[in-house]
């Protein structure tokens, strides 16, 4: 198991390596060139020129994909940090260091004081609704499962589908409409500014239950098929016929199998939460990872979007690690 | 007092047309500590029966009526809370399929263990040490290491063991058996019924076995019912069904199932015309009624026919029994002439025929170094239990697969290394072949006149519409099909008719050898007895050379002309079919015959039981490849000496270290008693 393990963390490496590659020609590709996008739409282009040529951006491309690792693991000094360009670009963690991301154009700012606030706000959000999706989507899911073609099987799938049918958007406007226009107990926007007169808790509210009305619905469907498959399994029978007690069946025989199959997908909802619920942070202006890597997308900050496609790209590697883990301790067929 | 007693049950079932009576009327006693065995085909009521005693019958099924009287308790009206005790305790249960009965992801030692806690509240400790003991009674060698392993790490017959371990852990009164060996191999079977046989005596349970095979029934049961549309229709003590059957059911059956030492030249088998009517659709008075060839109008059809006794313990359900003389004899037009000519021509030759397949760096040899022939018009059969190598031999014989090494001449051209994408179209049509499984070789979504269509247009048999369909019609015409079924899709079709469908399309090219692997082993025997019928008779009819690839003896003693025995990749034995079923055998040949269970208690068979598992194809001993497992075996010889090939004459191979005159000595395995 420790041999696996430690196999798919080397493959996972080398994902993140070929995709960092693939992240840097997308971008370095983009419409208009760093040198401007660095200097800002009113510099002179002689200005722009000059920087261009600073910065070796005429290099062909393997040449200034690999010096952008080298100023990623340390081994090479952040050019825009240079004092000779007179760009003031500075960074208190200094040139070089691991981790180094660059300097995002758009904040003003060295990427890493930008992106970990802001991924930070995100992971609270996201922990928050994942904690409430998971045990929502399985109770939902196996109680439908359990008593498949029962009105309560029925009943609980209907509203799984009309939780899963409302768009993001959609939902936070009637939530809002309700608890804030309405009944006034809720902030309507969640800047997780604690001077806003809500504390930060409250400001959460909101936010969460749109995600996880959302996202649990569709859980609880994965789980009930998946329940509902499994307890029409022979062995499910066999535990039924030895006498064991009802609970029994459903936790010790049914659960574990149940869950193989919806396993996978509950951890695909992380990598949901992290990089893609932009319309929740923007309808509650929510200061979120998923917002600000639309912004720097329209604004063309192209150390911070290539900063944050690999912090998003190094949380679906390691889910996708996390599941295939998981999956061979839950299936012991998977173990040979 | 008998220890169940079912009382005019009647089990309904709620569907989208309504409510239909699966068992209409029903009523059974059985004994403490008595071996009941109930037979009947597919679709007669057995499983509905099982799973209404068990009270597990799904959301859409009751008893509607009657009682299920079990220690003086009615089980049709019993709580949930009396249903737990019950169930696993006082009566328990051994699936047909022991690999998905048991749950993947627990150990056997967990699954079991539960049975001692439930039922009497027994601490773990208590349960690991019941659990152990009861593994040993199953003879699972090294229960301990059992205990700790998945269902997926064991082979089927230990899984089957397994389960019946948990069906005796918390010592019940009753065990039901619903075809507990069908789908484990010959030799895994016969020490199966061996065991339950054992434990029977040791534990005192009562036995409530179901099964279609009158054979494995006769190995185990005291005393037999034969069920038909819900209905039981003959009750009688095993002897006496088998000598003096009354019902023609009853008859039916057993003339379907091939005698020890009949073949087809001298009893053919006889099938039962027509299908077992779907559930509710029986006629009330007699339930065999459109299907059995002695119904008299005004007697039969009149009212609901009772059981009458015929004598002490043998009752009947058949309003004519008494006016039907026994058996009558069976028709001699219907028997296959014997082949005239000694010396037929060969039309398939295999030479050191090998397949190899790499698996990392190992090889795995699933044919090593094949050889035999296939005569013109003669039929050819392959047997072996799982992981011989006889289907992987089928596949490259007909195209679906290549040998890596060895030639393999039809009809005079090397195909060892030819798939079917380079074979000529003729060659192809050739050589056909016929699945074992029906329901998974048709086009769920074409009409089954589709692919006889296809066949005869691309071996350029017929192309314009007009010949295209009056071929189809002639080929469904051979098989005993009404043209008007072309246009039927495969789901409407029963297994016997899609196994026809099977068999005109395979002969659709006029092939000149047939390869049938396992074509019959899906279907029930009256099924199964009609499609052999009609194999032989179309074979027999185009001079057809047939390999028959089968684990059944009974059914290649009836219809081979010559056996090749497979073990591990190699030919253990071959020769002419009356030579192979007589001494000198081949100990694995011995084995396998010993294991057959005979549809005849005043049959005795000499008893060899296999120890241990067939060896992984991947690690096969350097000697003889059944050295292992070989009761006969002569000693390091065997384990380092690949065996000699000793000629007993008349093309009777074996490939043994033991000189044949001591093969010689041994005792036919199949005797009668006298």
């Amino acid at each position: 198991m420790i041999r696996y393990i430690l196999r798919r963390a080397v493959e996972m490496l080398l994902t993140l390596l070929v995709a960092s590659f693939l992240v840097f020609v997308v971008t370095e590709f983009s419409p208009g060139n760093v040198a401007r996008k660095t200097l800002g739409a009113f510099a002179l282009q002689s200005q722009v020129d000059l920087l261009y040529e600073k910065l070796h951006l005429n290099d062909p491309l393997m040449v200034r994909y690999v010096r952008w690792l080298g100023v990623l693991t340390g081994t090479v000094a952040d050019p825009l940090q240079d004092p000779a360009l007179k760009l003031d670009f500075k960074d208190p963690r200094g040139d070089r260091y691991f981790g180094n991301f660059g300097y995002s154009t758009m904040y003003k700012a060295p990427v890493n004081d930008v992106l970990w606030d802001r991924l930070g706000n995100t992971a609270l959000l996201a922990g928050l609704a994942f904690a409430v999706i998971v045990p929502l989507s399985l109770v939902l899911g196996v109680l439908a499962g359990m008593n498949a073609g029962s009105v309560l099987d029925r009943a609980l799938s209907t509203v799984s589908i009309v939780m899963t049918s409302i768009p993001e958007f959609a939902l936070g406007v009637l939530l809002v409409a309700i608890f804030v226009v309405w009944l006034h107990i809720l902030p309507g926007t969640s800047p997780l500014d604690s001077h806003s007169g809500w504390s930060i808790a409250q400001q959460l509210v909101l936010p969460v239950a749109v995600l996880a009305i959302y996202d649990a619905g569709y859980v609880a469907r994965m789980v009930r098929t998946s329940m509902a498959e499994v307890m029409a399994k022979p062995y499910v029978r066999t535990a039924v016929l030895k006498g064991l007690p009802r609970h029994r069946v459903i936790l010790r025989h049914a659960l574990r199998n149940a869950l193989i199959a919806p396993f996978t997908v509950i951890l695909l909802q992380i990598n949901w939460l992290i990089g893609g619920v932009v319309v929740t942070e923007l309808v509650f202006a929510y200061p979120g990872f998923g917002r600000m890597l639309l912004d720097a997308s329209l604004f063309g900050d192209v150390s911070l979007i290539e900063a944050a496609t690999l912090i998003a790209l190094f949380v679906a590697t390691s889910t996708q690690l996390l599941s295939d883990v998981g999956y061979r301790v839950l299936d012991p067929q998977a173990r040979r | 007092m008998s220890l169940l007693s079912i009382r005019n049950l009647r089990v309904e079932y709620t569907t989208a047309r309504g409510t239909v009576a699966a068992i209409p009327e029903f009523s059974l006693d059985i004994a403490q500590g008595e071996s009941f065995g109930l037979v009947g085909e597919s679709g007669c009521g057995k499983s509905t029966l099982i799973m209404a005693i068990m009270g597990y019958m799904g959301r859409n099924g009751r008893v509607a009526g009657g009682e299920i009287l079990f220690e003086g308790r009615d089980l049709a009206r019993a709580s949930a809370e009396e249903w737990r005790k019950i169930r696993g305790g006082r009566i328990a249960i051994v699936y047909q399929e022991p690999a998905t009965a048991l749950n993947p992801s627990m150990t056997i030692g967990q699954q079991l263990m539960e049975v001692p806690i439930a039922h009497g509240g027994a601490s773990t400790a208590e349960a690991r040490t019941r659990a152990e003991r009861v593994l040993a009674d199953v003879h699972l060698p090294d229960p301990d290491s059992v205990m700790r392993r998945y269902p997926h790490q064991l082979s089927g017959g230990q899984k089957q063991r397994v389960v019946i371990a948990m069906a005796l852990l918390a010592n019940p009164s009753l065990l039901l058996l619903d075809e507990p060996t069908t789908g484990l191999d010959v030799t895994v079977e016969a020490a199966v019924l061996d065991l339950l046989n054992e434990l029977r005596e040791k534990y005192g349970t009562a036995l409530f076995y179901i099964s279609h095979n009158l054979g494995v029934i006769a190995q185990v049961c005291d005393r037999i019912g034969v069920m038909y549309a819900g209905k039981l229709v003959e009750d009688a003590p095993a002897a006496a069904l088998f000598a003096t059957p009354r019902h023609p059911y009853t008859r039916g059956l057993l003339g379907s199932l091939p005698r020890p030492g009949a073949d087809k030249h001298t009893h053919p088998l006889v099938s039962i015309p027509g299908v077992v009517p779907s559930a509710g659709r029986a006629p009330e008075s007699c339930g065999f009624l459109t299907r059995c060839a002695l119904a008299q109008p005004g007697v039969c059809d009149a009212a609901p026919v009772p059981m009458e006794a015929v004598s002490g313990g043998h009752l009947v359900r058949c309003a004519r029994w008494a006016e039907v003389e026994a058996p009558a004899a069976t028709p001699a037009s219907a028997t296959v002439a014997p082949i005239a000519q000694e010396r037929a021509e060969i039309v398939m030759r295999a030479d050191e025929v090998s397949r190899m397949f790499p698996v990392g760096k190992r090889r795995l040899l699933a044919n090593d170094r094949l050889s035999f022939v296939a005569k013109r018009g003669h039929v050819l059969a392959i047997v072996g239990e799982s992981g011989s190598g006889k289907s992987t031999f089928a596949k490259v014989l007909a195209g679906l697969d290549a040998a890596t090494s060895g030639r393999l001449d039809v009809l005079g051209d090397d195909v060892a290394g030819k798939p079917v994408r380079k074979r000529t179209a003729a060659k192809v049509a050739a050589v056909q072949m016929v699945f074992q499984n029906p329901d998974g070789t048709l086009n769920p979504s074409h009409p089954v006149g589709w692919p006889l269509a296809r066949a005869l247009r691309k071996f350029g048999i017929a192309r314009e519409r007009k010949d295209v369909d009056a071929r189809v019609a002639a080929l469904l015409d051979m098989v005993r099909l009404p043209a008007s079924l072309r246009h039927a899709l495969p789901r409407q079709l029963s297994g016997g008719q899609k196994q026809r469908i099977a068999i005109a399309r395979a002969f659709a090219g006029n092939p000149e050898l047939l390869v049938a692997d396992e074509p019959v082993s899906a279907l029930d025997v009256s099924v199964q007895a009609a499609v052999i019928n009609l194999l032989l008779r179309i074979q027999a009819e185009h001079g057809t050379t047939l390999v028959f690839i089968s684990h059944d003896l009974g059914l290649v003693r009836y219809l081979a002309d010559e056996v090749v025995v497979m073990y591990l990749g190699q030919v253990m034995e071959s020769g002419p079919v009356a030579a192979l079923f007589d001494p000198p055998y081949h100990p694995y040949t011995e084995a396998l015959l010993s294991a057959v269970p005979v549809p005849d208690p005043s049959l005795r068979t000499t008893r060899i039981r296999l120890e241990g598992e067939i060896p992984s194809p991947l690690n096969v001993p350097p000697g003889c490849r059944f050295a292992t497992r070989c009761p006969r075996k002569l000693g390091a010889v065997c384990d380092d000496t690949p065996p000699p090939a000793r000629d007993a004459g008349n093309d009777h191979v074996i490939h043994c270290h033991i000189p044949l005159e001591r093969l010689r000595q041994s005792e036919p395995v199949f005797r009668h008693a006298s």
